[in-house]
């Protein structure tokens, strides 16, 4: 700020905030610079789809490569585009009882 | 375009230069000549701002602005001062109101920082203006239910409480009635209470109220060994102090007290003392108070505040007393900005307190801290929102073997909230005042519920004064300024 100057603590805040909020952008694949990166229900558990790494590939990992898959739906908070389970596939991951074993029988399921 | 509005702040003059003060942010900004120029077209040209003529339609939009100011300032300086002045939200567009302000309690449970122990409901004296005993009195403490003195063992529990519901630092607070009635208890509770928080490894301080008749060598010896920091009560010359303060057989108690505060100030230096002066609307020479108890006395710092009293009162203060107080109020101010900006000290306590929340940006839900890091404890160990109200069923919050009444202070915290008090939602001083002092209120009006609005024009006009003080300091004396900084980051280094 130029025409206005900061004086009390509470000030400096708000010209901090106003800062921050105009910073830009930044894409989801970008690793964020300042903090820990733990992507959490991505990579730190096994999760069909999601096996890499922060650094090790698929771009950051909450894009899905083809498709939202299985973990998208239980542990994140994407609003995946999998089957709906509620309503017309209550039996999608019936034959997946752990994913680490069963993910292959995870089946593609057409409107219907 | 979009109609440019203002949002709400407090415009002031300190040290040649324009300042705003935000609300509800409560930051302070030095304005440059484009931001005052900006401000004062979107203020003129505002709908509802002048009884005149409707202005033009497009005057406050900001191509209007940058017209206006076309000869005084370029149209990329204009453009600047508006886009800060909208960042900072002094002004916005006018069909964009911002959200209110939440509604947000604080996170419970909160921890108790200060614990203000009635040891008496006693007292030696007979001050006619006396919240605990004159005509405003909240509780019976002649025939009432609670104990006149507060018994060692629920002293001994309160420190339990106290040290069970603090954090890492924890303050007690002896009052009264006459705290030194029962001076036998307040010296077994600070012995008790040093031993539990070493044992707890928490950090524990004292301090008190007195009227200072009771003063004994032996008394005055004790207080200053154990670093009990000590607030005298006390009205200022002998003919003021003796107008009120008086013993029950109306003999004034200037000449009991005077000898022995000087006595208490001469042998007691680890803390600072200060003297705690009650303004009637016969005693409002502020000035004439303050010397004699500075320089006469020799006290370090003295605080003053209006009696609290139901309008009818004969000493009650008036509009014009409350005016009278300002003019003097500030002439004391102006005094203390000029000691505090060559680095001297002054001792006028109330400018130093408000100087510190401005410096913070302090925008308070909650006017003061009662009820929530704040508990008075009654003599017989009922809790309660402060010690104003301790004994009172009414303002009950648990009591120290049970612990806080968790329901009763979450109830009570939903309704004094800031944002229920329509008064002052389109006050600039809210973020300071918010409200003011639960008790005056409740003696005035019947209820905690309602703000203080027969002060509303006092305290616009002193928190005005204090932001000039403030201004000035940033320019004159910004070191003085850092220190509150300091100490509060040494306050958090124990935490």
């Amino acid at each position: 700020m130029t025409h206005l100057k900061a004086i009390n603590r509470k000030a400096g805040r708000v010209v901090e905030h106003v800062a921050e909020q105009k910073k830009d952008v930044v894409a989801l694949q970008r690793v964020p610079q300042l903090a820990p990166h733990f992507p959490l229900g991505c990579s730190l558990v096994f999760s069909p789809g999601w096996e890499a790494d922060q650094n090790g590939g698929t771009a950051g990992l909450c894009q899905p490569v083809e498709r939202d898959i299985f973990d998208c739906h239980i542990g994140c908070f994407w609003p995946a585009q999998v089957p709906d389970q509620l309503n017309h596939a209550p039996d999608w991951t019936g034959k997946c009882a752990s994913a680490q074993k069963d993910w292959r029988k995870l089946d593609l399921v057409f409107p219907g | 375009m979009m109609a440019l509005a203002r949002r709400e702040f407090h415009l002031f003059q300190a040290a040649g230069r324009d300042f705003l003060y935000l609300v509800p942010s409560a930051a302070v900004f030095a304005l440059d000549e484009a931001t005052a120029a900006v401000l004062n077209a979107v203020t003129s040209a505002a709908p509802g701002s002048t009884r005149q003529a409707a202005p033009e339609p497009s005057a406050c939009t900001e191509e209007g602005v940058v017209q206006t100011l076309a000869g005084r300032f370029d149209e990329s300086t204009v453009r600047a001062a508006i886009g800060e002045l909208l960042d900072v939200r002094a002004i916005g567009y006018e069909h964009q109101p911002d959200a209110p302000v939440p509604r947000m309690l604080p996170m419970m449970p909160f921890p108790l920082n200060t614990m203000v122990m009635n040891v008496t409901n006693q007292c030696n004296l007979a001050c006619t203006y006396c919240y605990e005993y004159g005509e405003d009195k909240i509780v019976d403490t002649e025939n009432g239910q609670q104990s006149k003195f507060m018994a060692e063992s629920t002293a001994l529990d309160s420190v339990e409480f106290l040290l069970k519901e603090s954090g890492r630092v924890a303050h007690l607070t002896f009052f009264g009635g006459e705290t030194l009635l029962n001076f036998p208890v307040l010296k077994s509770t600070i012995a008790y209470a040093r031993r539990r928080a070493a044992e707890l490894d928490k950090e524990i301080d004292f301090s008190l109220t007195t009227n200072a008749t009771l003063l004994r060598p032996d008394i005055i010896e004790f207080l200053a060994e154990n670093r009990v920091g000590v607030t005298i009560s006390i009205d200022g010359p002998r003919d003021m102090q003796d107008k009120f303060r008086v013993f029950h057989n109306g003999a004034g108690s200037y000449d009991v007290v005077a000898p022995k505060i000087k006595e208490l100030l001469r042998v007691h230096r680890s803390r600072p003392i200060g003297a705690r002066v009650t303004l009637t609307s016969d005693t409002l020479d502020i000035t004439s108070i303050y010397r004699h108890l500075t320089e006469e006395l020799g006290f370090w710092e003295v605080g003053f505040a209006p009696v609290t009293t139901s309008p009818n009162q004969k000493y009650a203060i008036g509009d014009r007393g409350f005016d009278k107080m300002l003019g003097q109020f500030r002439a004391l101010a102006a005094e203390f900005l000029e000691h505090v900006a060559v680095n001297k000290h002054h001792g006028f306590s109330n400018v130093k307190d408000t100087l510190e929340e401005i410096h913070k940006g302090v925008s308070k839900a909650y006017p003061c801290g009662a009820g929530l890091g704040l508990l008075g404890v009654s003599t017989d160990g009922d809790v309660a929102l402060c010690h104003r109200f301790a004994g009172s069923d009414a303002h009950k919050m648990g009591t120290v073997k049970d612990g806080i009444d968790r329901e009763a202070q979450v109830d009570f915290l939903q309704h004094h909230h800031i944002a229920d008090k329509t008064d002052c939602s389109t006050c600039w001083a809210r973020p300071l005042c918010s409200g003011g002092c639960y008790h005056e209120a409740h003696v005035r009006y019947g209820t905690t519920q309602r703000p203080n609005l027969h002060y509303c024009e006092w305290i616009r006009g002193w928190t005005d004064t204090c932001l000039q003080i403030y201004g000035e300091l940033s320019e004159r004396n910004p070191e003085f300024l850092a220190r509150f900084d300091r100490e509060e980051a040494k306050a958090e280094a124990v935490l």
